[in-house]
């Protein structure tokens, strides 16, 4: 591939005030994106369960997992189809508010993340520790919506945002990095939007 | 060479399927077989560096060696599809990387249970996919597209999908217009909905696994109806184009 190739006539049509990671370009919408059917899931039988490789696994109901401390964040999203979309406006409690509730076992450095409905995501423990992950409850000061993964989802903004599982029911700490359900079909095992690791052969 | 490694395709073809949506044909000296539901991601590079991506679905089937057709929707002050529909022209040249996807495919090898097929607008194009490999591979699984248009002028590959009616006694296209119709039309004349949905599963002997693609409206909505009507979750595959609402 010739490194000097380029499109005749081709040039950026919508600059962005944002920096953009490679590929990207900015969205005003909020695309939804997911493989299946959207779970409808009721908040009398949601829980999130933090279990692996904890002293012990511990479980919220709804109602207690709200009573915990919340906080807003206001992250610029990346998805792998290429859309970003800054200044996203979110409630949610900090994964570190999370963590402070268990007690990790030391072999404990990666993360299975589960939805209902069957999907799951990997990330290094790391990458969701120091105020870089959170549970989203609120967009735009409304109650998540199901199709953009409520009533709680992942948000991991520094990472692709199909880390950011949808409909998240429960977080795995592991010794060792598993691939999860897009990272099984060849996508990236990290993900990382500025080095625009979309898939397995992106990854250094 | 993997296959998501960038490649230099050459524009062998452009037709015009309706006013706003065209189809690319590249030649790819790199070409591997893909599966119907995969998609391409295109990188147009300017000169001054700047570099914009767009993932779009193969509309050819896998039959059709050394090329793919990509079917090209042009979106209001797109970057992308305004340079492919104004700039591009037979003979230039595009990056492209894939086969990409895997899991709005139809693998037909996994049997020929029935397949229901529902379309918004351009999420036509995988699914003309699946239906050119299924009658490229000589497949005769009861099979259904429900295909939801705004108006007459907006069918994709309307003279194929007529052409494939008229042939193969085991395909059925139902064509839904929601805002005009043709004059004299007897068909559906609505939004997709449970009801309408109802019908149309009720013309499967079996249970037919589902492939939705379009708006995510229409997606959210088909996909839930279906589900509602007690078709299984893991028979329902979408993919969601397009743009959406919060």
């Amino acid at each position: 591939m010739p490194s000097s190739f380029f499109n005749q006539g081709f040039q950026r049509k919508r600059p962005s005030t944002h920096k953009l990671p490679p590929g990207q370009y900015e969205t005003h919408d909020f695309p939804v994106l997911s493989a299946g059917p959207t779970p409808r899931i009721a908040l009398d039988k949601w829980t999130l369960t933090l279990e692996g490789l904890v002293e012990e696994p511990k479980k919220w109901s709804w109602q207690e997992f709200n009573a915990l401390p919340q906080q807003d964040f206001n992250p610029d999203i990346h998805c792998v189809t290429q859309w970003s979309k800054f200044d996203t406006k979110w409630r949610g409690v900090s994964l570190d508010t999370l963590l402070e509730q268990v007690r990790l076992k030391p072999d404990a450095r990666y993360v299975m993340a589960s939805s209902y409905g069957g999907y799951t995501t990997n990330l290094p423990l790391a990458d969701v520790r120091e105020g870089k992950a959170f549970i989203g409850l609120i967009y735009d000061g409304q109650p998540l919506t199901p199709e953009h993964g409520g009533p709680a989802r992942l948000v991991v903004p520094h990472l692709y945002f199909w880390k950011s599982a949808k409909w998240i029911t429960s977080l795995r700490f592991m010794a060792d990095d598993e691939p999860g359900f897009w990272e099984r079909a060849g996508y990236s095992m990290y993900g990382d939007p500025w080095k625009a690791q979309r898939y397995a052969d992106d990854d250094e | 060479m993997s296959k998501l490694d960038w490649q230099l395709a050459t524009v062998t073809a452009i037709r015009s399927e309706t006013a706003r949506v065209k189809t690319f044909t590249l030649s790819l000296p790199h070409w591997t077989p893909h599966l119907p539901g995969q998609h391409y991601t295109l990188r147009l590079t300017a000169p001054d560096g700047y570099q914009a991506e767009r993932s779009y679905s193969v509309a050819s089937p896998p039959e059709q060696t050394g090329e793919i057709e990509l079917t090209v929707e042009a979106v209001e002050e797109g970057e992308v599809s305004g340079y492919l529909f104004e700039g591009v022209g037979v003979g230039d040249q595009l990056e492209v990387r894939g086969p990409i996807g895997g899991y709005f495919v139809w693998r037909s090898a996994t049997g020929a249970r029935p397949l229901l097929l529902v379309a918004g607008g351009s999420g036509v194009v995988p699914l003309m996919a699946v239906l050119r490999h299924r009658q490229r591979a000589g497949l005769h699984n009861p099979t259904v597209l429900l295909f939801s248009i705004r108006t007459p002028e907006d069918v994709i590959y309307q003279q194929e999908l007529e052409t494939l009616t008229a042939t193969d006694p085991t395909f059925t296209l139902l064509l839904d217009y929601t805002r005009q119709a043709p004059t004299g039309w007897t068909g559906y004349h609505r939004r997709i909905d449970k009801a309408l949905l109802a019908e149309v599963v009720g013309r499967f002997e079996a249970s037919p696994v589902c492939y939705v693609c379009g708006p995510t409206g229409l997606v959210e909505s088909a996909a839930t109806a279906l589900q509602d009507l007690g078709l299984p979750a893991e028979d329902i595959k979408t993919e969601r184009f397009g743009p959406t609402g919060g």
